[in-house]
């Protein structure tokens, strides 16, 4: 058995390296002092050196290869146990009444430059990669919403209990004075953010969440080149953004949502940070 | 939203169902196809619907699922009635490869038929640590087993599992600790 709440041998530093240090090694789970001894083992022992690195590759595969089914539509046997009850409230969300706004015509008009431009092909087929721009931003905004709005142990590195500390670590990263929109209105709370790098350096994630616990994120980072845009609209699958720039910060909200619920949010976003 | 009561922890319905998907990913990654994975996965959810009480500690909502999914597996409700209607793992595996990038089409379809050869108690290590990110304690928890059989588990699991995929000589492994 092994001793104590480490995995590994539990062997203190020096111990000769086994089998079990070394997948513990693999899982993040070895005690720090006996890195170096592993890591020593492995530059010693190139055949261990070798499959332990296909054993990574495993890992990896796992997730390219199967995860793709989160994105898969529910069959209604699995979404009809929620559906609630007549008369109850439990669960789901009120939305406000839908304001409109100045800005949701300048929207349909970007919308508009931005299918007839072409914007990098990227509502037709994904990514393509050649873009650096705008394309480029909210492609990372999009990467970063995946991979974290799936985690259960560590969606945030700061909580929103937190919150002036989040907001000030953040700010100080970027540059720039950040702050966490309110979105109760909306129905979505602040769970908390991290810090993030992009192509361009420091990014920051916001993530919010609502009483059924679907996620949104805000990510923005320090906007290279200064002019302001309206809002602009992309899609990947079935998640939805919304990006622009503004006063020097480029903000992306996205959301696995439909179109006009993800609209009021970012519209609630530019609102509170433009207040 | 409904407000906060404080003498009430039970886990909201909502958050078991924000859990679905990756319910569902990780029956299909166990079971080997898609039909079979979503009766597990509503049997799954209506279980801890039915025992949403018991969850004192609501951060734990993963694992908790984890466990209820595992233990209904193991003890194969479902698989006495769905015997003889088997769809077989390649139509999964030609399935993701149809998801994945264009450049990684072949080695998921390998990776996926190569996971679907192991066995049950297997598929079931590899995925809990590596595609659910459980720590090896938390995995022990989900399996009812200790820590250490989690560990040597693991390590026969990703040798059968290279061997499937790269061929070669399986390499004994000697012992854990």
């Amino acid at each position: 058995m092994i001793a104590g709440n480490g995995a590994g041998s539990g062997a203190g530093r020096g111990a000769p390296v086994t089998e079990g240090d070394l997948h513990a090694w693999l899982d993040g789970e070895l005690p720090e002092d006996r890195r170096d001894d592993v890591e020593r083992h492995l530059a010693d022992n190139p055949e261990d050196a070798r499959r332990f690195e296909r054993y990574r590759t495993q890992r990896a595969m796992l997730s390219t290869s199967f995860g793709p089914l989160l994105d898969r539509s529910l069959p209604d046997t699995l979404a009809q146990p929620f559906a609630p009850p007549a008369g109850m409230a439990t669960g789901a969300v009120v939305r406000p009444k839908r304001r409109v706004a100045v800005w949701a015509l300048a929207l349909a008009a970007s919308l508009l430059v931005f299918l007839a431009g072409g914007a990098m092909g990227w509502l037709a087929h994904g990514w393509t990669g050649y873009g650096t721009g705008s394309a480029a931003f909210v492609a990372d905004a999009v990467a970063a919403h995946r991979v974290f709005v799936v985690e259960v142990r560590h969606p945030v590195e700061v909580g929103a209990d937190q919150e002036a500390h989040l907001v000030g670590w953040l700010s100080k990263r970027l540059g720039k004075p950040l702050r966490a929109p309110r979105l109760a209105a909306q129905g979505y709370d602040l769970v908390g953010g991290r810090l993030l790098s992009d192509a361009q350096g420091p990014a920051a994630q916001l993530m919010y969440q609502d009483a059924a616990g679907r996620r949104i994120t805000l990510y923005v980072r320090p906007s290279t080149n200064g002019s302001d845009t309206s809002f602009r609209f992309a899609q990947d699958g079935n998640v939805q953004a919304f990006y622009w720039r503004d006063n020097g910060l480029a903000w992306a909200v996205t959301g696995d949502l439909d179109r006009v619920t993800l609209s009021n949010i970012a519209e609630e976003v530019y609102g509170a940070l433009n207040s | 939203m409904p407000p906060p009561d404080p003498s009430s922890t039970a886990v909201d319905a909502g958050a078991i169902a924000a859990q679905v998907p990756r319910l569902r990913r990780y029956a299909a990654a166990l079971v080997g196809n898609l039909p079979d994975a979503d009766d597990l996965v509503q049997d799954c959810v209506e279980k801890a619907l039915a025992n949403r009480h018991a969850l004192r500690d609501v951060s734990r909502l993963g694992g908790w699922l984890l466990s209820i999914l595992h233990n209904l597996h193991v003890s194969g409700l479902r698989w006495r009635k769905r015997r003889g209607a088997e769809v077989p793992v390649e139509d999964l595996a030609d399935d993701l490869a149809l998801s994945a990038e264009p450049a990684d089409r072949g080695s998921v379809r390998d990776f996926v038929r190569a996971f679907g050869q192991l066995s049950e108690e297997h598929r079931t290590i590899l995925l809990l640590t590596g595609m659910e990110g459980l720590s090896y304690r938390e995995a022990a928890e989900v399996l009812e087993v200790p820590v250490g059989t989690v560990m040597s588990r693991l390590a026969r699991a990703r040798e059968r599992l290279r061997v499937l995929l790269d061929g070669g000589e399986e390499t004994v492994v000697r012992r854990i600790k």
